[in-house]
């Protein structure tokens, strides 16, 4: 595929992976890749097999479905069984689990949920089905926060009043701000998430180097992207700078993308505090649809549960997420939490680091297959 | 599974250290004390080769996907009511020996695709290669078939014929003749249009498929393009805004298959990729031969249109299903001549050499990545779903 397999290239992989040798000359260091994208690109490509075995890549919270939380999804499944309801969501949603089963669980109940691959998708269903409520469960960071805004505005522009949408967008900084407020946080860079910065730009996470200490490059979806991202750090770390810099110029621009931030502070306003599976609640880091799209939020149309469902007390996901713990140091990793049956976050995507460590940790750990040209 | 999370290691957590991380550093002199992490990782292992249990109190999607709730519900329901050495085997179809001692292929599917129509193909076509298919991995070509179709009232008999038309043409080109049938009408929103239900039987010939004959050294090949059925599906159901020139690639493959016999007639086994695709064919075939499974990502075939949606979407193509391919695994020396067979054939026209079987670690399938790294290719859970992240 053009402008994909250029950055797949074996060789210039080869070229990079020999940069991180010779810049990190053995030394042991963690970085945390922030979004769930660069997860998926790192076990799609076999990232971590190609890396020296000092550099250690610590997934972090950013895959956003994976961090809402218990009796968010219980509310999610009691609007979707209210009679007459059709329910969207994206399809990587469907498997996340309540206290009572998942949105897949609730179909099989006889809910009508139907999986969308776009807000306006759920818009359009609304349309052609006048007499039904259809109710969007919006997922996601600033990456499809703005994609909800513009359905939004369309519906109220259309005055299309059987449509609302249960929010549950969440931003980026707060979370990042929480791992490094953690006082045995274990990471020496961050790579800083693309399609995120694509909207909110670089800018927000200067707080990262300036408070705290650490470098944050962001970086692009491609293996290169990501290898890419790994020298800036080490480059960094080896010139004892510490700053922000941009690995992914081809999409993120240093402002970001004022349309799209200003569409998105039309509709949505900042909730004082937002619960993450796993993380507790982090102050300041959800979005709900603001006054003037009130009569659109699914939240004030329905009466849901509204309970909230404590994460299980033994579940260590937040101290995985931190790098404090390997996730087989969890109490209850491969016991009460696998994939089939997950408890945590980490448990739930096959990304997430409990899930990949189930999976393959016994394989990661018996070099017997020689890994080609690397 | 235990549900008390407190008997893991006696509730007692290896103190977070900088020192301490591999586990394994910590065996005392000489002595092989299984660390910590061996102790967890020896648990889950137990654990996987478990008979996979069946949790749920409904049937969800998942169970029909053919990964590993599917694989549940056949161990935990049907396995367990019918228990018998030739279901046992679960393949394909049935081997069963006549008292003349030439053996039979049996094999049944159910088609329920929605749409009915989707470019390169309708039901029609996939109920009489998809049955036809599974007879044909199992070494035998189809002769007699059922055909049972489950309507739901209100259904368009123009619509009906034309489908049936579609059978009977597929039927003609595949050799197989359909002998009896059966017709059910439901009540209107009891059933989403048309299923139907398609058995047939054929005799096996002279060879012995089978995962007990695969050994290591042995290549895998692949007799085209993948991914291009299930992709067009999800592209005719029209709720992507993806628009591409897929088509299915439904079609008969036992003229291939013998093509492929006769060419390599050590073949060990074959498998069509339908539900869950090749990789999910070939994990069952690691994890019944117990043998290792390595795969070439760079010499997969996949059409760019194929590919193009799968990136979009999320989708790995490896998992996606095919309605006219198939996984055979033939002995080192004879896979030259098998691609070269397959090749001839309309159906085998991109066969491809995809990777080989290895002793170690058995039950795994490894692919690696075009990129230089490598990742394990396992069982899905449920059906492949779009990512938004």
């Amino acid at each position: 595929m053009k402008f994909v397999d250029e950055y797949r290239d074996p060789a210039a992989a080869r070229f990079a992976v020999e940069q991180i040798k010779a810049l990190s000359g053995g030394k042991h260091l963690k970085f945390m890749e922030v979004c769930g994208g660069h997860t998926h690109t790192i076990y799609k490509h076999g990232i971590e097999r190609v890396l020296p075995s000092n550099i250690e890549l610590i997934h972090g919270p950013g895959c956003p479905v994976c961090v809402i939380p218990m009796g968010r999804v219980d509310d999610g499944i009691a609007v979707a069984e209210t009679p007459g309801v059709i329910f969207t969501s994206f399809g990587d949603m469907m498997r996340v689990p309540g206290s009572n089963g998942s949105l897949l669980d609730a179909k099989a109940r006889g809910a009508d949920f139907r999986m969308v691959y776009s807000p306006l998708d759920a818009l359009r269903i609304a349309k052609e089905n006048p007499d039904r409520e259809v109710v969007f469960f919006a997922i996601g960071f600033e990456t499809t926060a703005p994609s909800t805004a513009v359905t939004l505005q369309k519906a109220r522009a259309a005055g299309i009043d059987n449509f609302s949408v249960f929010c549950n967008h969440v931003t980026i900084v707060p979370p990042l701000k929480a791992i490094l407020e953690s006082p045995d946080l274990r990471l020496d860079g961050f790579i800083g998430p693309g399609h995120v910065s694509t909207v909110i730009g670089n800018r927000p996470y200067r707080f990262v180097p300036a408070q705290y200490g650490k470098p944050l490059v962001t970086s692009g979806f491609e293996p290169l992207d990501i290898l890419q991202g790994i020298v800036m750090l080490l480059r960094q770390i080896r010139d004892g700078r510490c700053e922000v810099e941009n690995q992914y110029t081809r999409a993120v621009r240093d402002e970001g993308n004022l349309r799209a931030l200003r569409i998105m502070s039309d509709v949505f306003e900042v909730r004082p505090y937002f619960e993450w599976r796993g993380m507790g609640f982090i102050s300041q880091s959800g979005l709900k649809l603001n006054e003037a799209f009130a009569p659109w939020d699914a939240e004030l149309r329905f009466s849901v549960p509204g309970v909230r469902v404590a994460d299980p007390k033994a579940c260590q996901c937040g101290e995985v997420l931190k790098g404090v713990i390997k996730p087989w140091e969890c109490k209850v990793f491969g016991t009460a939490c696998t994939p089939e049956t997950p408890i945590g976050t980490c448990m739930v995507s096959s990304e997430g680091a409990c899930a990949a460590y189930y999976n393959y940790g016994r394989y990661n750990r018996t070099a017997t297959i020689p890994v080609k040209s690397a | 599974m235990s549900d008390d999370g407190e008997e893991s290691g006696g509730g007692v957590k290896a103190p977070p250290s900088d020192e301490k991380d591999d586990g394994e550093e910590r065996a005392p002199d000489g002595v092989k004390a299984p660390s910590r992490e061996e102790v967890v990782l020896d648990r889950i292992e137990a654990f996987r080769r478990r008979r996979p249990r069946l949790l749920e109190e409904n049937i969800t999607s998942a169970h029909g996907a053919g990964g590993k709730a599917s694989a549940a519900l056949t161990d935990a329901v049907f396995l367990e009511a019918f228990r018998n050495d030739t279901l046992a085997a679960l393949s394909d179809g049935a081997l069963l020996e006549l008292p003349g001692g030439e053996r039979l292929a049996y094999s049944t599917d159910s088609f329920v695709v929605k749409p009915l129509r989707f470019p390169g193909g309708s039901i029609g076509h996939l109920a009489v290669h998809g049955t036809v298919n599974d007879v044909a991995m199992m070494g035998a070509q189809a002769t007699w078939m059922s055909v049972a179709f489950v309507i739901e009232e209100g259904f368009p008999i123009a619509e009906l014929k034309a489908i049936v038309a579609d059978m009977a043409e597929a039927a003609t080109l595949a050799g197989v003749q359909v002998v009896t049938g059966d017709t059910k009408v439901v009540n209107k929103g009891a059933a989403d249009g048309l299923y139907i239900n398609t058995s047939a039987v054929g005799v096996v010939g002279s060879v012995e498929l089978s995962p007990k004959q695969v050994r290591p050294g042995d290549k895998v090949l692949v007799s085209g393009t993948i991914g291009d059925h299930g992709v067009a599906i999800m592209l005719a159901r029209g709720d992507l805004a993806l628009e591409a020139d897929i088509k299915s690639d439904t079609a008969p493959l036992n003229g291939l298959v013998e093509a492929l016999l006769a060419a390599a007639p050590n073949t060990r086994w074959l498998r069509d990729a339908t539900r869950g695709g090749v990789a999910t064919v070939l994990n069952e075939l690691a994890r019944a031969a117990e043998v290792h499974v390595t795969l070439e990502e760079s010499m997969l075939p996949v059409r760019g249109p194929v590919n193009g949606a799968c990136e979009i979407l999320g989708i790995d193509p490896i998992y996606v299903a095919n309605e006219g391919k198939l996984v055979a695994v033939v002995p080192p020396d004879q896979a030259e001549a098998a691609l070269l067979a397959m090749r001839t054939q309309p159906a085998g026209a991109d066969a491809a050499l995809i990777g080989e079987i290895r002793e170690e670690p058995p039950g795994i399938v490894l692919i690696n990545t075009g990129f230089g790294g490598n990742r394990i290719v396992d069982m899905l859970v449920g059906d492949p779903l779009p990512r938004i992240c």
